[in-house]
């Protein structure tokens, strides 16, 4: 399990705007298991083992708990537990300084932190586990922990934490390892380290939207003696001021303001292609220059309410539009699979030979010969330590100890493999069983899983942001009112009034200026990617639902997608075991680490106490056998049972566990990974419109299974590594389909990012997915025929928006080709259609997400409150 | 009428100083974490042992030790 087991525990979260966050779980929603009568531990809410460790009369999962509850409690921090009964997150693992020490190395320290001097530090750390209104509190009084720690603040979207301390006092791997000791280990990585998160965008066009707010507000009021019909020429001082006013307050919005659509129009320009942006700038030139003249020439008060109040718009619109959901990580790569440090094992003569910078480890060493070092520091040829569960970071040799690599992540092959000593290990595997020693052959970067990451997929920057619904309703759009323009001003030059022709032109120009039309798409979508996000799916940006609604074809991946990941069934085929029986196999399949022997322990239970394993061996790939009460009791494939003398009638095909007692054979347990619930539906509700296939990187031993869930005409591939999956995309693409890949792993991101919409499925929302356009929350899965109609229902909003912000272009552009156009019917005309386009496209979503049937707020994601 | 000579700068002046803190929260940083704020209020600091000035991110830098 992961670190996190606690999302949920009935934590009182009463804020109603994260609701699109994911990992807010209502109480009862959650994954923790119910568990009988034991009592619930009062520090996490996770089920007590019989003989808990008691404190005060409360009962705790383990020792871990009990000390963060003692830690809280002495420091006066028992207010935690009145926050959130159960809030707390499990500690699973005993943390030491140590263990963290590879922090303090300056190369890893530097590209931590954010800001250090001589007094003070201040680092960002990403830690998953902050899920409720506790871990906010309790992170935030870190300092009355430890002395040196000044300040640290929440983002609880983004589950960040930013700590302030003094670095003469405490040091980062101290404060690492208290937050771990809390529970709340940060999430290091690679990628993490390589990226530090800017985004002044988001700054930026808050700045921008309230210049042009502030000057639409204030011009307006100085416009007031105009719209009431108040004759300014009484009184040319104060038309004068009015207007010298309006023009100082207009210019900040034409210059900062407005400059995106200045440079887009000016790209637009150079590449010779018509977007958006380009009639929004003409319109914008031409309404500044026309008040500029009026009020220069005292002929009238100008048209600068109406621009400032259309770049107003235009950036709330792309505020609404700009909802990024940055605490999820779209374009991760294998890095951040990695993890930050690894532990390497210490020859002193070869260490001190081969690497001419290698310093000696000072707080660093956990042991003789044992350090724990970044992975960036990891060269070739040094020998590494991987205990059970964790990552082979390079392509290495194993040395020593016998290897049960699971490579589900990478390959999509959901068996594990043995390797021997002598063999080769492919970076990105995970290690099951006992510690083995390996010796890296390669560096980090060129490994068996970096070498993906050269394909060409990854190297092209796919969507073209100019290829949108918007900028190709613009390219018939543009032209028709240029035209018009034109011929508005030579027919009035034709009947011979040349003032009324240059007007009619410059008129025609402001009132077509698309102000409605630029902002149907980013409220449609926008509210799209809000409605969706409540929902458990998560748009990389808004314009993923335009290639959504394109979709003909979708892909599937089976392992973690199809199936559920990591949880395995399995069901006894032969003469029922008896309750002895039973305990015997529970009891020796305890002693493996291997995943099939913990599917085995999970189906059958607690049955029987634990029973004492005399004789125990493990022959990696084969089985395992052991006396256990007398009996002699062998698990494993069929030859292991022959080996130990077993008569069998049949080798049993399929992955299974045989099963021998006493020398007899009893029968075997058939292992499989459970579909995902629904998983028929989806695919019954997917094969009336879309032409479906599966890619698995698994054997042929489930084709059968698979066969019959898919129609007919599905291609199903097995066997396929994550180039084939890529392939098959592109040739699915070269026959003109339109590919959406669903997937979960590594073996699936080349395919993710060569299809026009990639889903990566995440169980759980934040942790590690590949680089993708849409992360679907596992439980989601099933609603794909609905969110796949509702993208193709929001586009045609989308284009029905624009029918409608065309009627009204209409109209004005009728009004000013016949040069009649006045500042008023201009300063009505046009909030007039940006509002009514506006509250078009933002309910009309709401209500196709209805109509189409999404789960409405069943997510994660969705309602959290007090309830 | 000529109080308006007056009055339009006087009203503007006081706009400006709205502009003026709106670009101050902006750029402190309180737009971009709207969500946590409204689950820090519900909780109370125990008595006594209040947590030092707080600072905005971009202000920390300027902060040194001996505010402890």
């Amino acid at each position: 399990m992961p670190v996190v087991n606690n999302t949920d525990s009935g934590t009182l979260v009463a804020d109603p705007a994260p609701l699109a966050q994911p990992g807010l779980r209502l109480p009862g929603q959650g994954g923790r298991p119910e568990c009988g009568q034991a009592p619930a531990c009062y520090h996490c809410g996770a089920a007590c083992p019989t003989n808990p460790p008691r404190l005060e009369e409360k009962a705790f999962c383990c020792q871990g708990c009990l000390t963060v509850y003692e830690l809280l409690a002495e420091n006066g921090l028992g207010h935690f537990y009145d926050l959130g009964p159960q809030a707390g997150v499990r500690v699973n693992r005993p943390n030491s300084r140590e263990q963290f020490a590879f922090l303090d190395e300056p190369a890893v320290r530097d590209r931590l932190v954010d800001y250090a001097d001589d007094a003070i530090c201040r680092v960002t750390f990403r830690i998953p586990a902050i899920h409720c209104i506790a871990c906010v509190w309790l992170l935030e009084n870190l300092f009355r922990l430890r002395p040196g720690i000044s300040r640290s603040v929440v983002n609880f979207p983004r589950r960040e934490c930013v700590v302030t301390f003094d670095p003469r006092a405490v040091r980062l791997s101290e404060v690492v390892a208290l937050l771990a000791s809390l529970g709340y280990e940060p999430d290091f990585n690679l990628a993490h380290l390589d990226s530090r998160r800017t985004d002044p965008a988001a700054r930026r066009l808050w700045l921008r939207a309230g210049v042009a707010g502030f000057a639409f507000g204030n011009i307006m009021l100085l416009s007031i003696p105009h719209y009431t019909g108040l004759n300014a020429a009484e009184q040319p001082g104060l038309r004068m001021l009015f207007g010298a006013l309006a023009l100082a307050l207009a210019v900040p919005v034409l210059v900062f303001s407005a400059s995106d659509y200045w440079r887009a129009a000016r790209v637009a320009w150079r590449r010779r292609v018509l977007n958006i942006e380009l009639p929004i700038a003409v319109g914008l030139a031409a309404l500044f220059g026309q008040s500029v003249y009026e009020i220069v020439s005292g002929r009238g008060s100008g048209y600068l309410d109406s621009m400032t109040g259309l770049v107003f718009f235009l950036l709330c619109g792309r505020i609404f539009q700009h909802k990024t959901y940055d605490h999820l990580a779209f374009d991760r790569d294998y890095r951040s699979f990695f993890p930050l440090s690894v532990t390497r094992l210490r020859y002193p003569v070869s260490a001190q030979s081969s690497e001419p910078g290698y310093e000696t480890p000072k707080a660093g060493s956990r042991g003789p010969g044992e350090e724990r070092v970044a992975l960036a520091q990891l060269a070739v040829g040094d020998r590494l330590l991987i205990r059970h569960g964790e990552l082979i970071p390079a392509d290495a040799r194993l040395v020593a100890g016998r290897a049960l690599v699971d490579y589900s992540f990478v390959t999509g092959e959901s068996e594990p493999v043995a390797r021997q000593a002598g063999d080769h290990l492919y970076a990105g595997g995970r290690q099951m069983g006992g510690a083995i020693e390996v010796e890296t052959v390669k560096p980090v970067s060129q490994s068996y899983l970096a070498s993906l990451w050269s394909q060409e997929a990854f190297k092209q920057n796919r969507r073209d942001t100019l290829d949108n619904l918007t900028n190709r309703f613009s390219r018939r759009f543009t032209p028709t009112v240029a035209v018009i323009a034109v011929a508005a001003a030579v027919f009035w030059f034709w009947a011979g009034d040349g003032a009324r022709a240059v007007r009619a032109f410059t008129a025609v120009l402001i009132v077509a200026c698309p102000c409605a039309l630029a902002l149907a798409a980013p409220f449609a979508l926008g509210s799209a990617q809000r409605l969706l996000a409540r929902r458990g799916v998560f748009l990389k940006d808004p314009h993923v639902t335009e290639a959504l609604a394109r979709v003909n074809t979708v892909v599937f991946d089976k392992t973690g997608t199809l199936t559920t990941a990591g949880v395995t069934s399995a069901t006894f085929e032969g003469e029922p075991l008896n309750d002895t029986e039973r305990c015997l196999i529970a009891a020796l399949a305890r002693h493996s680490t291997h995943p099939y022997a913990s599917a085995l322990t999970a189906s059958l239970g607690e049955a029987g106490g634990p029973g004492e394993v005399a004789d125990y061996r493990e022959e990696p790939g084969a089985g395992v056998a052991g006396r256990v009460a007398g009996h002699e009791v062998r698990l494993g494939s069929a030859a292991w049972l022959r080996d130990g003398g077993v008569a069998m009638a049949a080798p049993t095909a399929g992955p299974g566990v045989c099963v021998a007692v006493d020398g007899r054979f009893r029968g075997w347990f058939r292992l499989a990974s459970p579909l995902r619930p629904d998983t028929e539906t989806l695919l019954a509700g997917l094969a009336a419109g879309y032409e479906l296939a599966l890619l698995s990187g698994d054997s042929e031993r489930e084709r059968e299974r698979f066969r019959g869930l898919f129609p007919a005409s599905a291609r199903l591939h097995f066997h396929q590594s994550p180039l084939n999956k890529l392939g098959f995309i592109h040739e699915l693409q070269a026959a003109g389909r339109i590919v959406m890949m669903v997937g979960d792993g590594l073996n699936d991101a080349g395919a993710l990012k060569q299809s026009d919409v990639g889903v990566a499925v995440a169980e759980q929302v934040g942790a590690f997915s590949p680089a993708s356009d849409v992360i679907l929350d596992a439980d989601q899965v099933r609603s794909l025929p609905a969110v796949l109609r509702f993208a193709r229902q929001v586009v045609r909003i989308v284009r029905l928006s624009f029918m409608l912000s065309s009627a009204y272009n209409l109209v004005g552009i009728s009004i000013a080709a016949s040069g009649l156009l006045s500042p008023l019917v201009c300063a009505i005309l046009m909030p007039l259609s940006s509002v009514t386009v506006v509250g078009f496209a933002c309910g009309a979503t709401r209500r196709a997400a209805r109509r189409v049937g999404l789960p409405a707020g069943s997510a994660p994601a969705g309602q959290t409150g007090v309830a | 009428m000529s109080a308006i000579y007056l009055l339009l700068p006087i009203s503007l002046l006081v706009a400006l100083a709205f502009l003026a803190a709106f670009i101050w929260a902006v750029r402190s940083g309180q737009y971009e974490d709207t969500c946590t704020p409204a689950l820090r209020i519900l909780t109370d600091d125990p008595p006594g042992n209040r947590p030092r000035k707080q600072l905005s991110p971009r202000s920390n830098a300027t902060t040194s030790a001996h505010e402890r």
